[in-house]
């Protein structure tokens, strides 16, 4: 089913309105925004992943000539134990201070202990040079297993384990233990025909977007900060720096640069506070742009987890038990996205049993930031590896083996929640019906399935719409636009007003210039500030209605709006013309003044994303190589409102996934530094790596939105790493459990195979 | 060392600037021409968000010294449209959607435009080959490898 | 304001002059994608550099009775138009023209990427088989030394202080022979070898006559290695004489666990290259050409 022909505007194709800009460079990111009399901010960071700061001696920094601001931990206030929204995810603010800035400890290598801003960066970078720290070492711990152990070096001396029972007398690092639990697992494992268990292990990638963190300050003397910064949430930003350095927000006034991708890596503050305080120091706006080396060392990435599955069947391929148990990675501070993977891990298929436990474990590395679906891929992994296993032993259809326990409208899930309307039966079905599914495997090629789910988020917006003395309409919201949202809320606007999509004019405000909107993320973009842009204009069009009433002298309820227009409702009102916006506005003055519209919700209604991926590929047996060869991605997207761009969002999560299933993980080295921080051994596909990623748009329109949308940009990432891991073996017969499955690990694999079957 | 003065052209305009021995010509684009269409992904040519044409060859402009370039005719992102018309790479990049954040695009463009100056009529892997050394995290390549692959026909049509 | 100083010398005795002037301060700019990088991290901190690219002796490729002279300082690019070179010589051309990405290809040179002297460069081992010869110039005049010979270990050339490396050239070849080189990345682009062969062969009907092998990324320096050779001189590249080269090679390797590869995966993949790219080199004698990038 699809939309097409339904509207006039939504489903089309046409040009982005910021198109002109970002092809011929003129448009703005967060590094190329400059002021007069700017100075240069660098950060001195930690060389060790695990020590006691005793001191920081910044005198020699200070005193060198162009120096203006040196800025430690004694610069930011202390912040209490309060848990805040980061994103998708919650951070707690007495950490994100430490984070942003070391106090007691430096945590990873790379962790911020210092601060300058100079006139130039070579004099910043010998600035830091002088800044004599004095750590004691630490031993440290990378891995979560290890950091689980009862002797590795706690991170932190006041972490008991949330959650656990008995509860914790002593301080660990395992932060938190979460257990979700429907019907009886135990009980239903035992009556199982059939059960798989397996292990599997994840290692964390980055983001990798391609443009560093960069923020600009400019606090002036009346206690006024202007910020600009490349972010996903410039509201959440205004937060995060008022709580930090103690600023009430409406004298934080954060404007969103254009952002060059973030995927939640930039929902949270780096740079920024540390932009800010240097700035109100010097007295001089101060710019900071991280190299990609810093990007790496100390920007959050998704965690790695080590995960266990366990799942019951019958025979016939009904799944009466599924259970898992995830250990996920927080980095140096708690906060790892294991409440989503766990939540997500079953929620494509109707269970009755189900058990999941999960827990957030502390190291030393990096504290990690969402990323597109946080935790989703990674449970996904271990749950559609061991989906295969299953589908191979009863020798069933993968996909008919995921059709027979799909998930559907009022399947209750194991974390509390009974979906809507959903499109997973559909999204099975059309994967498949497609041409890809019906083709033959080459010779020499496997094929894999898996499926993916992500629950989309709704949380604040805030729209405005006003109308031009030409009639011509501008639409103002507060979202940066990370994949071309504006595009898709002009197309709304238009379909809601009845005017071409050229008359309308969306821009992005500043945190001064709108109420308060949550951050691009949550693939609520297109759903909630959408909602919320629609709303703005019918409270235009409501308006547009009273003045045209006015203007004919008949009553409001006489008035309706038709392409475009204000018509009298029907004849007996009255032989008038109908009245075009241009019109209207024309009179404006005459009949009440400036026609505005505004909307402001806290969305609820989000749907539900699922997705389902199949991949074609062969592996060299010798070199352990793979050469996807065929990629197709079905999704139910709702309503696809700029289709290029919704199938965009799939090839985007889909190539993600693939580096993540194949290349990309951080190497460290026996000390605990990061060995690959950067693009030469961060391997993230590159265009030649990859086929043509074909798309499947499924429409299962939410009914909660006008339009029927659905969130789609998260839930792209979650199927990929387990439809290759399946894919491969079925070419191999080897079944892969850790990822990534480089080239090194696959010929390892495929070496010790027969050994391997023989010993299970 | 007093700064080093340097003459050249940039997109087809006499331009002068003042840099140190080890400023890239990135930095000098960037910081000191106001040129900012170029962008540092990496600072370490892996990404291509650099790209830049230094005589007539597809470079990346952070492992270039712009001191390197007296008397080199250099084109960037900005002089790619011709006055106020879009090159044919440009328009087929917005009408395919071959852009979604747009950091890596004018690195994409650059690259491109190289790639059907040498070779009008490039195969789907010879476009792919051609463009890795430039990153994209958001596209997946696909509508990218679409848009570079339209553009050459249609000029390739466009020049009978 | 930088202490750093920029010279763009126009003859070879200049560059010497300065190179040997820089006591050791000074570095020599080509295509800069080796040396930039590395000041920017700053494992490199020149107080001179030495921009050689205005000289004419060390940009462009020059045929005299068969043999080649390539600049060292000649883009990759530039050496991968050069048609005569791509067919006497395919598999250095192909070497050099695998170093990076397509902008990266426009200013690095084969000469940069030996001096850099990495383990890994991706020109060496194909050079090695080729049999090139390196023409450097110093204080104390000029001298020529077979590549294999040239590098002394990760970072490190025999250069003596104030050298350059003016040139490479490649022997004239005989009628029937050709070469290959191979390597292995995680990807398709964008990767340092994990593994490299460079592979050259002169057939007779289909009986190989001469054989040279060079094996990169799993020692110190680049490997010739003359057991494989040895191996596969006289066969027809029949199944056990490819064992036998291959053992050979994976014998040679002495390389190290990082985070590229392991010990035993490239030492594996070291035999499985090799016979791929003999191969391929016996496949382009007799006029036929691999497609096809994996």
């Amino acid at each position: 089913m699809s939309s097409q022909g339904k509207y006039k505007w939504i489903g089309t194709r046409p040009d982005r309105p910021d198109g002109a800009d970002k092809v011929t460079g003129r448009a703005r990111f967060g590094a190329d925004f400059s002021l007069p009399g700017q100075l240069v901010g660098k950060v001195l960071r930690s060389p060790h992943p695990h020590a006691l700061i005793k001191s920081i001696d910044t005198s020699k920094a200070r005193a060198l000539p162009g120096v203006k601001a040196v800025i430690t931990a004694e610069d930011f206030p202390e912040q209490a134990n309060l848990i805040v929204p980061a994103g998708e995810m919650q951070v707690n603010l007495r950490d994100v201070t430490r984070n942003i800035m070391a106090r007691e400890k430096a945590l990873f290598e790379g962790h911020p202990v210092a601060a300058v801003a100079a006139t130039s960066e070579a004099v910043a970078k010998q600035a830091l040079a002088l800044i004599k720290v004095d750590y004691k070492v630490l031993p440290h711990v990378i891995d979560v297993a290890d950091a689980m152990k009862p002797n590795a070096p706690v991170l932190h001396d006041h972490l008991l384990t949330e959650g656990a029972n008995p509860p914790a007398t002593k301080p660990s690092n395992i932060a938190k233990r979460i257990e979700f639990a429907k019907g009886d697992a135990k009980a239903a494992f035992a009556k199982a025909e059939v059960v798989i268990e397996k292990s599997y292990t994840t290692q964390p990638v980055h983001q990798g977007y391609i443009e560093p963190h960069a923020a600009l300050a400019s606090a002036t003397e009346d206690g006024q900060v202007q910020l600009w910064t490349t972010t996903q949430g410039h509201f959440q930003v205004r937060g995060f720096c008022s709580r930090l350095l103690d600023i009430e927000t409406s004298q934080i006034r954060v404007t969103a640069t254009e952002i060059g991708g973030g995927f939640g890596g930039k929902t949270v503050v780096y740079l920024e506070p540390l932009a800010i305080k240097l700035s109100q120091k010097a007295g001089k706006p101060v710019k900071m742009t991280m190299t990609r080396e810093e990007v790496f060392r100390a920007t959050g990435p998704a965690p790695g987890a080590d995960m266990t599955v366990k799942l019951g069947a019958t025979r016939d391929g009904r799944i009466v038990a599924a259970s898992i148990r995830i250990d996920m990675q927080a980095g140096a501070f708690p906060g790892s996205p294991v409440g989503p993977a766990a939540m997500c891990s079953f929620a494509c298929y109707d269970l009755d049993n189900v058990h999941i436990v999960g827990f957030d474990v502390v190291s030393n590395r990096p504290k990690v930031a969402a990323y597109r679906a946080p935790g989703a891929p990674i449970s996904a992994w271990a749950v559609e590896s061991t989906m295969d296993l299953l589908a191979q032993k009863l020798d069933m259809d993968p996909v008919d083996l995921r059709l027979k326990n799909a998930a559907k409208k009022g399947t209750k899930t194991a974390y509390g929640v009974t979906f809507g309307e959903i499109g997973m039966v559909q999204t099975l079905e059309a994967v498949k019906n497609s041409a890809h599914y019906r083709s033959a495997v080459k010779p020499g090629h496997g094929r894999g399935v898996s499926a993916g789910f992500w629950f989309n988020v709704g949380a604040d917006s805030s729209a405005a719409a006003h109308v031009g003395e030409d009639g011509s309409v501008t639409v103002i919201s507060g979202n940066p636009d990370i994949g071309g949202s504006r595009a898709s809320l002009a197309l709304m606007a238009a379909e809601e007003l009845g005017i071409d999509y050229d008359k309308v004019r969306c821009i992005i405000a500043d945190t001064a210039s709108i109420g308060f909107n949550f951050v691009t993320g949550g693939s609520r973009v297109t759903f909630a500030t959408g909602l919320a842009v629609v709303n703005s204009v019918r409270d235009m069009i409501r308006e547009m209605k009273v003045r045209a009433a006015k203007i004919w002298g008949v009553d409001p309820d006489a008035v309706t709006w038709e392409n475009g227009m204000a018509k009298p409702a029907g004849s007996n009102v009255g032989e008038f013309e109908p009245l075009t916006i241009a019109q209207i506005a024309a009179q404006a003055g005459k009949t009440g003044g400036p026609i505005n519209g505004h909307a402001q919700l806290n969305v609820t209604g989000a749907g539900p994303g699922f997705g389902v991926h199949l991949v074609d590929l062969k592996v060299d047996s010798d070199t352990g190589q793979v050469t996807i060869t065929r990629y197709t991605a079905a999704q139910d997207v709702g309503t696809a409102i700029h289709p290029s761009y919704v199938e965009g969002q799939l090839q985007g999560g889909a190539v993600q996934g693939i580096g993540w299933a194949l290349n990309e993980e951080y190497i460290y080295s026996a000390g605990g530094k990061l060995q690959n921080p950067g693009f030469l051994d961060y391997r993230m596909p590159v265009a030649s790596d990859l086929p043509m990623i074909e798309t499947i748009l499924v429409e299962v329109p939410n009914p909660t939105h006008p339009y029927g949308v659905r969130g789609v940009g998260e839930v792209p990432i979650v199927p990929p790493t387990a439809a290759i891991g399946n894919a491969i073996a079925r070419a191999t017969g080897v079944r892969m459990t850790d990822l990534p499955m480089s080239p090194p690990r696959l010929s390892e694999a495929l070496d010790t195979a027969p050994a391997r079957m023989a010993a299970e | 060392m007093a700064k080093i003065h340097v003459n050249t052209t940039i997109n087809g305009a006499p331009t002068e600037f003042l840099c140190d021995a080890n400023q890239t010509l990135l930095d000098v684009l960037r910081d000191s021409l106001g040129l900012t269409g170029s962008k540092e992904g990496c600072g370490s040519g892996d990404c291509g968000a650099c790209s830049v044409m230094v005589d007539g060859r597809l470079v990346c402009s952070c492992l270039v010294l712009a001191v390197e370039t007296q008397g080199a005719k250099i084109d960037t992102i900005e002089g790619m449209a011709g006055g106020d018309t879009l090159h044919p790479l440009q328009k087929k990049f917005i009408e395919l959607a071959a852009l979604q954040c747009g950091i890596c695009t004018p690195g994409f463009l650059v690259a491109s435009k190289a790639l059907l100056e040498k070779n009008p009529n490039p195969t789907e892997t010879e476009v792919r080959y051609w463009l890795a050394g430039n990153l994209c995290r958001c596209t997946g390549y696909d509508k990218i490898v679409t848009a570079v692959l339209e553009a050459a026909a249609e000029m390739r049509e466009g020049a009978r | 304001m930088s202490d750093i100083q920029y010279h763009a010398p126009k003859t070879i005795k200049e560059a010497v002059k300065l190179l040997a002037a820089s006591k050791g301060k000074g570095r020599i700019l080509a295509g800069g994608t080796d040396l930039l990088v590395q000041m920017k991290s700053g494992a490199a901190a020149p107080g001179i550099i030495i921009d050689v690219k205005k000289i004419p002796e060390m940009i462009g490729v020059s045929e005299k009775k068969g043999a080649f002279t390539i600049g060292a300082a000649t883009p990759a690019a530039a050496l991968g138009e050069h048609k005569k070179l791509r067919k006497a010589w395919p598999g250095v051309v192909e070497a050099v023209n695998l170093i990076g990405s397509t902008q990266v290809q426009g200013r690095a040179s084969a000469g940069g990427n030996l001096c850099n002297a990495s383990p890994a460069a991706d020109s060496v081992p194909a050079l090695v088989s080729a049999g090139c010869v390196v023409n450097i110039a110093g204080p104390k005049g000029k001298r020529s030394v077979p590549v294999e010979k040239f590098n002394a270990g990760p970072g490190k050339t025999t250069l003596k202080p104030g050298e350059i490396v003016v040139s490479l050239t490649l022997p004239a070849r005989p009628k029937k022979a050709s070469d290959a080189y191979l390597r292995l990345i995680p990807r398709t682009e964008m990767d340092i070898a994990v593994v490299g062969v460079g592979v050259s062969l002169t057939m007779k009907g289909d009986t190989v006559a001469d054989a040279r092998v060079g094996l990169g990324a799993v020692a110190p320096t680049v490997l010739l290695v003359e057991k494989a050779a040895k191996a596969l001189v006289g066969s027809k590249l029949d199944e056990a004489a490819l064992d036998a080269a291959a053992a050979a090679c994976s014998a040679a390797c002495k390389p190290i666990d990082d985070k590229r590869g392991t010990i035993k995966y490239r030492t594996k993949i070291a035999g499985v290259l090799l016979k791929r790219a003999a191969l391929i080199a016996r496949d382009r004698v007799n006029g036929i050409e691999h497609r096809g990038h994996r």
